[in-house]
């Protein structure tokens, strides 16, 4: 462990200098899409008025723009892919499979049909009442992800890694049957409504979703990090924990209650977003390596990079595409590439 | 030439001696087959006979055979009920062989067309129609949900075998979720930006309800004669599912099986899909249990799971009516709530043999 020793040998200091470099890259690469994205729009304002209404010194036009539409909206995106990154690093660690994803457990699916619900019995979700959607679909995200994983534990060996991506598949087709038909009974308007939803759009959100992800994120993550060293432990595997004296069961539950919690935080406000709690650990265990102290905060880094990075985009030349599609046009091409060389 | 035929003729003993080797079950068979298809003509009658408006048996039969467009109950028959029914037996059977032939051919106990990226890939064809080619011919659009189809076959079968260690079941399945996703995300953004996302979900939510007369006509020689290609195929199925050395030494030409193959399950899903969207696991399930009443010759296989799809299908859609009559749940729906557990066990079954 890094910070028990205390003289560091040269490769050691090499390994942090790169470390912190690359913590570095991310931070700056996600303030200068920040920058662009707050440029973007149908309203032309050069980086410098957004610098200077960033400061207080705008005019009520400039104010108006930035902090009430654009500023939720990328803020939001920010901290969605942080959330779903960090999800996704937990569950691969835990689940010791490269493949596990938010999305493919079931989450998205789980929350997509009570969202659905909600807007086939609320005749205009718009004039509900504002925590209602969020929360539903949060509810949704966990009771699916704990009937997957209900499924997938055996007593003494664990979830079943396999059968844990093969129950999430099962659950995700049964809920689309299911959503299908509750589709058909909804009018245009309605439908519209939650095609947004699930195909994963932050247009149109404002401050109010940012206040309700932010609270999991800040009592989440920081949980998730005091916990790295027991990730890493649990990443050895089931015999390995146990022998090092992990309670396994336990701290495998408590994560897994953080990942899934995050995870339904983030596509609750966002929408259902999918691959990138796949991407952000992956791109990320590059860049820093596997030990889970730099792995999780660099998960979330590039998770946040991704779906900023994504937003902007489709604000920028694909007329508004809901920022899940384009996420998933660029994720699941990921998935499949990383399919292909496992083992399985 | 004298010992090409020789050796030809020796393999013919050899192939023969595999077949009579599979375990098969060919009464138990052939009155699947009998009872079956008496059951489906029984079935249509009481499907067709069920309905809103109470229409005697007898005005069933005249409708049928002596159609007589001035009776206002005749039309209900000729114009509603019947294409419907018949829709749900042609689709049942369609995806069940379709079913068959992948789980034979692959040798992968959980192939199913929607499983496997083949619905998701008619769908996004279809949705890709409904954007840019409104108003097209339902030939075409049968046609295009074949190649639609086809993407996504290709896609799936072709990634997860570009795989170290080849096509595994759990692989073919992780690759269908993925490509599934991939497809209905681009799906999905065509309709949100051209607006037709309800039309596209009407159409997608497997209604056999809206199946129409001429949709029918123009489906059926398709289905038809995928359908015999299949019988014909099965022994060559049979031989595949031993493995792909065994077939091979046995003088199968894997290749041109595989394809021909394909090209059938191509036709069944996509004109299932193409009519009535997007009906899942019943390709999955009915093989299953056809495997376990009648064996592993798929010479049994492909027509009793043809005979039992059409069942399922048939009286699930007539379950769904007598449920809730006026406000319909899907068939889809219904069959899902069979086929989710039933994939959850073959899941369970499938990771402890690996």
């Amino acid at each position: 462990m890094m910070q028990d020793t205390y003289v560091l040998s040269d490769s050691q200091k090499r390994e942090r200098r790169r470390i912190t470099i690359m913590f570095t890259v991310l931070a700056v690469l996600i303030v200068a899409v920040f920058l662009v994205s707050m440029n973007t729009g149908s309203i032309r304002l050069t980086p410098l008025e957004v610098l200077r209404t960033l400061f207080g010194g705008g005019t009520s036009d400039q104010d108006l723009i930035l902090f009430t539409f654009r500023l939720p909206r990328i803020v939001l995106s920010v901290l969605v892919g942080a959330g779903l990154g960090v999800a996704g690093c937990v569950l691969q660690a835990i689940t010791r499979n490269a493949l596990a994803e938010p999305g493919i457990i079931g989450i998205n699916a789980g929350a997509g049909l009570f969202v659905l619900v909600f807007t086939a019995f609320y005749a205009s979700p718009a004039a509900s009442p504002v925590y209602m959607l969020p929360l539903l679909a949060w509810v949704g995200a966990g009771l699916s992800a704990v009937i997957v994983f209900g499924l997938s534990y055996r007593k003494h060996r664990g979830f079943s890694s396999t059968r844990l991506l093969l129950n999430g598949i099962a659950i995700t087709a049964g809920i689309s049957s299911v959503t299908i038909v509750i589709t058909q009974r909804i009018d245009a308007e309605q439908y519209q409504f939650y095609a947004r939803w699930i195909s994963g759009t932050l247009s149109g959100q404002d401050w109010k979703f940012v206040l309700a992800v932010l609270p999991f994120l800040a009592v989440l993550i920081p949980y998730v990090m005091y916990k790295s060293r027991t990730i890493n432990v649990l990443n050895l595997g089931q015999t390995m924990a146990v022998g090092l004296g992990a309670r396994v069961t336990r701290e495998q539950a408590g994560l897994l209650a953080a990942a899934i919690g995050l995870a339904g935080a983030c596509v609750s406000v966002s929408g259902s977003i999918g691959f990138v709690g796949l991407i952000g650990p992956h791109l990320a265990r590059r860049l820093v390596g596997t030990k889970h102290q730099v792995l999780v905060p660099a998960s979330a880094l590039v998770g946040g990079l991704l779906v900023i990075a994504a937003d902007t985009i489709s604000r920028m030349w694909l007329q508004d595409t809901p920022t899940g599609v384009i996420v998933a046009v660029i994720g699941a091409p990921y998935f499949l590439y990383l399919m292909i060389r496992s083992k399985m | 030439m004298g010992t090409n035929s020789q050796q030809g003729a020796e393999v013919d003993v050899r192939t023969t001696d595999a077949m009579n080797q599979v375990y098969a079950r060919p009464w138990t068979g052939a009155a699947i087959l009998l009872i079956g298809l008496i059951a489906v003509a029984l079935g249509i009658a009481v499907c067709v006979n069920y309905g809103y408006q109470d229409i005697k048996f007898f005005t069933v039969w005249e409708a049928i055979f002596r159609f007589d467009p001035d009776s206002s109950e005749h039309q209900i028959i000729h114009s509603l009920r019947l294409p419907r029914v018949l829709g749900g037996a042609i689709i049942g059977a369609g995806l069940s062989v379709a079913g068959a032939i992948m789980q034979g051919m692959t040798r992968n106990p959980l192939a199913d067309s929607s499983l496997l990226g083949l619905t998701a890939g008619a769908g996004f064809a279809l949705a890709l129609v409904f954007a840019f080619f409104q108003g097209v011919s339902f030939n075409v659009l049968l046609l295009i949900a074949f190649l639609g189809a086809g993407l996504g076959a290709l896609l799936v079968f072709g990634l997860s075998s570009m795989a170290k260690g080849g096509m595994t079941p759990v692989r073919l399945v992780l690759a269908g979720a993925a490509v599934t996703a991939l497809l209905t995300a681009i799906s999905e953004g065509i309709a949100l930006y051209y607006r037709i996302g309800k039309d596209l979900s009407f159409w997608y939510a497997g209604a056999i309800a809206g199946i129409r007369m001429s949709q029918l006509q123009i489906m059926f020689p398709w289905v038809a004669v995928a359908l015999l290609g299949a019988i014909a195929l099965s022994r060559s199925i049979t031989l595949l599912s031993l493995g792909e050395d065994v077939s091979r030494g046995l003088g199968l030409r894997t290749g041109r099986v595989k394809l021909a193959g394909l090209a059938i399950v191509l036709v069944l899903a996509g004109a299932a899909v193409a009519v009535a969207g997007a009906i899942g696991f019943v390709g999955l399930l009915i093989p299953h249990v056809t495997r376990k009443l009648v064996g592993v010759d798929y010479r049994w296989i492909i027509p009793c799971s043809a005979v039992l799809g059409a069942l399922l299908v048939m009286f699930a859609d007539l379950a769904s009516r007598m449920i809730n009559p006026g406000s319909e749940v899907s068939v889809a729906a219904l069959i899902a709530i069979i086929g989710v557990p039933f994939f959850l066990y073959l899941a369970r079954k499938e990771e402890r043999s690996l």
